[in-house]
């Protein structure tokens, strides 16, 4: 098997955009709820990099970030990670909690918890335009989280696609409420097997 | 003042005395440290899974505890290091989540640990000090002077090997 990303064609891209289109939609929808406030959503970019600049995204490889990681079973098997830069995920424990944090790495069981709900609820969004698209029957797993260095975080999707490529392929989206952003990027990484199930049901296998 | 150079994700490099190589944000990967006492000579490779057995052609060889152990001591007899004065540590090799099931898959930090030791001990390299596992990230930066191996933490400390 070559590269499986380089193979990629833009028609693949394409269709992976429209995901990210359509799953930040549902996502920003669902954080509008959630905040109770009006969010609006740029277009999220598709980014595909090497490991070795895998490190500089979010600020550098020591920079704390938080990482939100689910299984996904169902027709197609594999994880999702959806990853925060620290000042975001401030943001958003803030609006939702009422409160302020009061010092960087001080996030209680609450805080984390509150941070896992979100992670479910932006991952669900994108799951379902994921699973509309496919017609594919996608079920996320309870979340893990984990705050700690960037690249130690992201090693955990990097691995995975390390598996069958030399590259990364993840999904930059920002939300903002006009006032301040929310920056978070999503990695959708299937299992070995279902890598081929997934484009097929995409129509681009 | 010697000179710090960056080591990233699948990537390995060595440097004559005095330098200093590092690579941050360690998590399931393991970066594991060359040091040759007589000359001074360090390596360091940041590697990402244990076994080139899955690799395809043209794949990226430092990315495999296998290939990349080998192709950095290459490099460092390059360099000038007979292979009987070379010393290995290691750290990383740290399981980031915690899942209640687990699976093969999360458990890639620890075989990383288990496949560098084993390639170590296959090119009768010693290894002198390892910090592995846990749940947390590690930057490593390696000293030329000694051969230290100081690892840093968010949280965890700092430690020298």
């Amino acid at each position: 098997m070559a590269d499986a990303i380089s193979e990629l064609n833009s028609f693949h891209l394409d269709v992976l955009r429209e995901i990210g289109n359509i799953g930040a939609g549902n996502a920003a929808t669902a954080l509008a709820k959630l905040l109770d406030k009006k969010i609006d959503m740029r277009v999220p970019q598709i980014r595909i990099m090497k490991f070795s600049e895998v490190s500089d995204v979010l600020g550098g490889a020591e920079t704390p970030v938080v990482g939100i990681l689910l299984q996904i079973h169902g027709d197609i098997s594999g994880s999702m990670m959806f990853i925060l830069d620290y000042p975001s995920s401030r943001l958003l424990v803030n609006i939702l909690m009422g409160k302020p944090v009061e010092s960087d790495l001080d996030y209680d069981e609450l805080t984390c918890s509150a941070l896992k709900e979100i992670g479910n609820i932006l991952a669900g969004s994108y799951l379902s335009a994921l699973s509309n698209m496919t017609n594919l029957k996608l079920m996320p797993d309870v979340p893990a989280l984990a705050i700690d260095m960037a690249g130690a975080i992201l090693s955990v999707p990097a691995i995975e696609f390390g598996k069958n490529s030399d590259t990364v392929l993840y999904i930059e989206n920002v939300f903002t409420d006009g006032r301040d952003s929310v920056i978070g990027d999503l990695f959708l990484i299937p299992d070995d097997l279902s890598y081929g199930k997934l484009l097929e049901a995409l129509g681009v296998g | 003042m010697a000179e710090l150079i960056k080591v990233g994700m699948a990537e390995l490099k060595v440097a004559r005395h005095p330098a200093i190589l590092t690579t941050l944000g360690l998590g399931s990967c393991i970066g594991i440290a060359l040091y040759d006492s007589r000359t001074k000579n360090i390596g360091l490779v940041h590697i990402m899974l244990p076994s080139s057995s899955i690799a395809t052609a043209g794949m990226n060889r430092a990315k495999f505890a296998d290939t990349g152990i080998q192709d950095l001591v290459q490099e460092m007899v390059r360099i000038g290091s007979d292979i009987r004065n070379i010393v290995a540590k290691i750290a990383g090799g740290a399981q980031m989540f915690a899942f209640a099931t687990q699976n093969e898959t999360m458990k890639i930090g620890q075989r990383n640990a288990e496949a560098s030791r084993a390639v170590l001990a296959s090119l009768n390299i010693p290894l002198v000090a390892e910090d592995t596992g846990g749940n947390y990230g590690r930057t490593i930066e390696l000293s030329s002077e000694d051969g230290t191996l100081k690892v840093k933490t968010i949280g965890f400390g700092i430690k020298y090997l």
